[in-house]
């Protein structure tokens, strides 16, 4: 297998970006399925207030996603644009 | 000389595989079984009476939880013994890759079995009257964990089996070994995820358990989703195993289509597991308010719909890397 510098660093951003969405995807499913169980419980304490609960919950989650776009705005950076 | 290398290239990559199948695989079970085991001992403790109703339930959960670690048994068992038939350096990664496949698939459900049996030990010690109960919803729910590692054990089987001998060696040796590492992978969350979901329905079983039929429905759903993860690897794998890859000698080919297995795989364990959390938190709060079962559920579909965002950002990362690149 011919190996040159030009391939092993594209070889390498494919590499990277693979486990960057990979791993950076971890937090975020955790994070927001603990939101979501939290707000299932809160909205079995207190089904008045299930709109407001469900409103807090995305908001929480949206933000606890940021984390898992930076991964996506690397991993898209280092397919195509490096 | 080069034929003799060749088969001994075979042999080191079933050899490693068969292990990584059966060391990963025997992960799992064994800790669910513990969890299990465990539960069973705090339910004697508290009702001893029953003892014997416990300890029957507490080994058919186990039993349950051990066919994770059969099916990595059985792929090692193959990878060693199996005729190897005409031997190539391809063969070589597709065995590795079932290894893979089969060692990592095995871990989520293992572990997530052992819940909904645990749960239902304390369940009959809390309420002898509806062990019947307990024991089928415990049985639908590991049943259910199960399926993700029965994914691992269907690209173990076809990696095993599928005659990869007319491919281009360069770079479909990347994307075998991707296939095992995207379903294995992925399966971790998804295993562990319907493992909480279940237990918690044991648990409002033994709570409430006049309501069982709406405990084990919003169950089965929120399993049903949490399985989503595994079956995005199922996808990739499958597109990598049966899709042509025009010969490459360039090394980049080769990561972009490892890379891809990798990504939805690892990206699948998250979800999995955050899908699970929000079912679990559904089903138990089902069991204590009946009445709002429509509103959980709505709010746990909601909430298992933004956490599964991540897995299918990893997809998609995965597909770019195999159609686009």
């Amino acid at each position: 297998m011919a190996i040159e510098g030009a391939d092993i660093v594209k070889a390498a951003a494919f590499l990277g970006a693979g486990i960057s969405m990979g791993l950076g995807a971890i937090g975020p499913g955790v994070g927001e399925g603990m939101v979501a169980a939290k707000a299932c419980e809160a909205i079995g304490k207190n089904p008045k207030e299930a709109g407001l609960l469900t409103r807090t919950m995305l908001v929480g989650q949206a933000v606890s996603e940021s984390t898992g776009i930076y991964s996506l705005v690397i991993a898209l950076l280092l397919l195509f644009v490096v | 000389m080069m034929d003799l290398d060749i088969q001994a290239w075979v042999k080191v990559a079933a050899f490693t595989g068969g292990g990584i199948a059966m060391g990963l695989g025997a992960v799992g079970a064994a800790i669910g079984e513990g969890y299990t085991a465990s539960q069973a001992n705090l339910a004697v403790s508290r009702n001893p009476k029953i003892s014997g109703d416990i300890f029957k339930n507490m080994l058919v959960g186990q039993a349950v939880a051990e066919s994770a670690s059969i099916f990595a048994l059985v792929v090692a068992i193959l990878l060693l013994f199996l005729d190897k038939g005409n031997p190539n350096l391809l063969k070589a990664a597709a065995l590795f890759g079932a290894g893979v496949s089969m060692g990592f698939g095995a871990i989520g459900s293992g572990v997530g079995s052992g819940f909904p049996g645990g749960q239902a030990c304390l369940g009959i010690s809390r309420q002898p009257a509806v062990s019947n109960k307990l024991t089928t919803n415990m049985l639908i729910g590991s049943a259910v964990c199960q399926t993700p590692a029965i994914f691992s054990m269907v690209v173990a089987l076809m990696l095993l089996f599928m005659d990869f001998s007319n491919a281009p060696l360069h770079p479909t040796w990347a994307a075998l070994v991707g296939a095992g590492l995207s379903t294995g992978l992925a399966a971790i969350g998804s295993g562990y995820g319907g493992g909480m979901a279940a237990g918690a329905s044991c648990e409002g079983v033994a709570r409430q358990p006049e309501v069982v039929g709406n405990i084990t429905t919003i169950m089965l759903v929120g399993q049903a989703v949490a399985q989503t993860p595994s079956i995005f690897g199922l996808l990739v794998s499958f597109i990598l195993m049966f899709k042509t890859f025009p010969e490459s000698m360039q090394l980049q080919s080769a990561m972009a289509l490892l890379s891809a297995g990798l990504c939805t795989g690892l990206g699948g364990i998250g979800p999995g597991v955050g899908n699970g959390m929000a079912a679990e938190g559904a089903v138990r709060w089902v069991a204590r308010n009946v009445t709002h079962a429509a509103d959980l559920m709505r709010t746990m579909l909601v909430g298992q719909a933004v956490s599964q965002s991540t897995a299918i950002y990893a997809m998609v990362v995965s597909l770019v890397l195999i159609f686009v690149l």
